[in-house]
């Protein structure tokens, strides 16, 4: 058992055709016991980025808190909202600045990236506990339940999919590889963004 | 000494009589077929130590026994079950009913209690009503019947796939409709294929080729079979139950 | 007033060192990061420096990026592979790029390959191989071409082909038996392709593409997939749901756009 399992939980985000969904359980736990059914670890940090932060609870609200002072000061001088890509290296350079003694998160990111063109352009990336980056073109998992949710992603996903496929195929993907694992489930949500929206749901599933 | 002391300390020197050579192997049960599959890679830590290593066996023509985990405990194993199955037929004049087989395994590991054979079995076939079935098994002899396993390196992986493709978990139905028992067998291979595929895709020790082995009831016509490319009948008669087994190549990266 | 700053000052914070050393004390063991077991060479031919390096990263035996870059910028003549944890190759080759980016500004000069790997051994050397990268630096400068290995510990090695990473012996092999001097770019290519190859396919911690790329003393070409040999099948199946499949309690829409509706108000404007 090592501290990345001690309260539980998992994230998977996914690209689709001009929208990106990102999703989490809902459970906090100690070791094997449950405590909490509604511990969102799914955060918007603006209007088009959401971050995932799986791993230890006291270091999802101190890395929030953190992100949040951060992108704050960044809105501030630069006086304009920061892009998903810009965030992801701030949150991999938050990481690696504590290469030594790592906050035990492995933060995933999903957004709408603003394009020249005036469009938007999906985005999500992940990383590990010191900030290595992924970004991925497909999906990105991570949490207590990362290797079933490669497995089932990788057997679910394919590319294009529109916002309410990708809401059934994120949502699948979630609640089956959750279910396989003891630290993950009692509960899970779903956020899907597009272009206009944010469509969040929570889910139905198994709470044991 | 090592580290240039030349105090005489006591050391403990252990062998260690076990390896885990990797791959993974699955089953899946119809209404009146079993399918049960494994892929071919053979390794230990980072080396490949063959890309042809089958973990999938006929036993009988309506019993195929797939092993996963250290390869030599596995290949003894399945020679020991062999040959009991021989001894069974001399006994008898016949082939040793599934159920039975299965008893046969669970008392076979159990025996190894205290040393076991570091091996997950998974046992496919037809029982004698007619019906698919699949039995595992965990190193020492605790066995289930279910529809659908997947054991090895990519177990973690593929289960909850399958709970999702064939128990269709998690899913609900169109109003006014249900999930199917069962599937159809070119469904089900399908699905196999797309399990390795995916396993290949994101375990390193998932590759090389797969070997698909096909169980059909007596009677049943070879439909989902016959438009497969490559689909080799290996039974002993064809007025029983038949095994055909069916070859993929998979990445081998 | 403080300025708003979004960054603290440089350097490493050990702050949650004294923290997780309890924790570990407690029978909780530290994870380990993503590490790109890796297949990564480079070899000297005629006209410069050919790099290589496979595709894949691991959590374990698991596959955390099948397409990741591990041909790393440090300057326009200078490229560097990386190898181990895979965030120190990251983080570690972007600030020697960035400090050879300083030293050629101050020096007015095109910076050479022995100033960076000298910055990167000392940089190594300094955290006592802690800060796990193990790099393939090659590039081409005043001097020549030049190809160099460095350890995590700060050693280096100066030779005319170099291979590191898990995949390294079998790459080396293919080195070993076919590398000669004074080769062509396209037999160089080709070789360091076969060498990443046999990384690939026989190493399980390498996989998926080969990236590649040549630097001369004129120009750098990094060929992104030069040669992607695992590509994943069409799948048997598709497995798009239903819309409706999945049970859902609870949803709520949160619209990015704001609509307005202009209502005529007050006298009109006098247009005739």
């Amino acid at each position: 058992m090592s501290i990345m399992q001690y309260n539980g939980g998992s994230v998977i985000a996914m690209v689709g055709k001009d929208c990106v969904a990102i999703a989490s359980d809902l459970r906090l736990g100690v070791q094997s016991l449950s405590i909490s059914a509604n511990y969102q670890k799914i955060f918007p940090i603006t209007d088009r980025i959401y971050v995932g932060l799986p791993g230890l609870g006291t270091d999802v609200t101190t890395l929030h808190e953190q992100f949040r002072y951060r992108v704050n000061m960044y809105t501030i001088k630069e006086e304009r909202e920061i892009e998903p890509q810009t965030f992801a290296q701030l949150v991999s350079s938050t990481l690696y600045e504590r290469r030594f003694g790592p906050y035990f998160i492995e933060p995933v990111v999903a957004g709408m990236q603003k394009l020249p063109t005036g469009g938007f352009a999906p985005f999500i990336a992940a990383t590990d506990l010191i900030g290595c980056l992924n970004f991925a073109k497909d999906f990105v998992v991570a949490g207590t339940a990362s290797e079933k949710l490669f497995g089932v992603a990788e057997g679910l996903w394919e590319p294009d999919l529109e916002a309410e496929d990708l809401f059934e195929t994120i949502s699948q993907t979630l609640l089956n590889a959750v279910d396989r694992d003891a630290f993950s489930g009692w509960g899970a949500v779903v956020h899907v963004i597009t272009k206009d929206k944010v469509v969040t749901r929570t889910l139905k599933g198994r709470m044991d | 000494m090592p580290d240039g002391s030349f105090a005489q300390q006591p050391q403990q020197r252990q062998f260690n009589p076990y390896t885990e050579n990797g791959g993974t192997i699955l089953a899946i049960a119809g209404a009146d077929f079993t399918v049960i599959a494994g892929d071919t890679r053979q390794s230990e830590g980072y080396s490949i130590q063959t890309r042809y290593a089958p973990k999938v066996f006929r036993l009988t023509d309506r019993a195929v026994l797939a092993v996963n985990g250290f390869a030599a405990d596995g290949n003894m194993f399945v020679k020991k079950v062999k040959q009991r199955l021989e001894w069974y037929r001399h006994a008898h004049a016949k082939d040793m009913p599934l159920r039975a087989i299965a008893r046969l395994i669970q008392t076979m590991l159990y025996a190894q209690r205290f040393f076991p054979y570091y091996v997950y079995n998974i046992l496919g076939g037809i029982e004698e009503d007619g019906s698919g079935a699949v039995y595992s098994f965990d190193p020492v002899g605790s066995y289930e019947r279910e529809a659908c396993r997947a054991a090895g390196a990519a177990q973690a992986l593929v289960q909850p796939f399958l709970d999702n493709q064939i128990y269709f978990k998690n899913q609900m139905a169109a109003a006014g409709q249900s999930h199917p028992l069962h599937l159809p067998l070119s469904d089900v291979l399908a699905i196999v294929i797309d399990s390795f595929t995916s396993a290949t895709e994101r375990h390193i020790e998932v590759g090389d080729g797969l070997e698909m082995y096909v169980v059909l009831a007596k009677g049943r016509s070879s439909q989902g079979l016959d438009g497969l490319r490559g689909a080799q009948e290996i039974s002993t008669t064809n007025d029983g139950d038949r095994v055909f087994v069916i070859r993929r190549e998979l990445k081998k990266d | 007033m403080a300025s708003p700053s979004v960054y603290n000052g440089s350097g490493f914070d050990f702050s949650n060192v004294t923290r997780n050393s309890f924790l570990e004390g407690r029978g909780l063991p530290l994870p380990k990061a993503t590490s790109t077991g890796t297949t990564i060479v480079g070899c000297v031919y005629r006209d410069g420096i050919v790099l290589g390096a496979d595709t894949r990263a691991t959590e374990g035996p698991i596959v955390a990026d099948k397409n990741c870059e591990k041909i790393h910028y440090i300057a326009d003549n200078i490229r560097c592979c990386g190898a181990g944890t895979a965030a120190d190759t990251e983080f570690t080759t972007a600030l020697i790029a960035s400090n050879m980016e300083m030293h050629a500004l101050s020096t007015g000069r095109k910076p050479r390959v022995v100033t960076a790997m000298t910055m990167l051994k000392q940089m190594l050397f300094r955290y006592q191989g802690h800060i796990g990268a193990a790099l393939v630096l090659g590039g081409v400068d005043a001097t020549g071409p030049q190809l160099f290995t460095i350890h995590p510990h700060g050693s280096t090695d100066k030779l005319p082909y170099v291979t590191m990473g898990s995949g390294s012996l079998a790459a080396m092999a293919v080195f070993e038996s076919g590398w000669k001097p004074d080769m062509s770019r396209e037999e160089a290519l080709a070789l360091v392709a076969a060498a990443i190859s046999a990384g690939i396919f026989n190493d399980l911690g390498s996989g998926s593409n080969v990236d590649a790329c040549v630097i001369t003393a004129t120009q750098t070409d990094f060929l992104r997939g030069f040669v992607k040999p695992n590509e994943r099948v069409e799948k048997e199946r598709r497995y798009v749901f239903k819309r409706g499949t999945t049970a859902w309690k609870k949803e709520e829409i949160k619209n990015l756009v704001v609509s307005e509706t202009v209502v005529g108000h007050g006298e009109q404007m006098d247009v005739s």
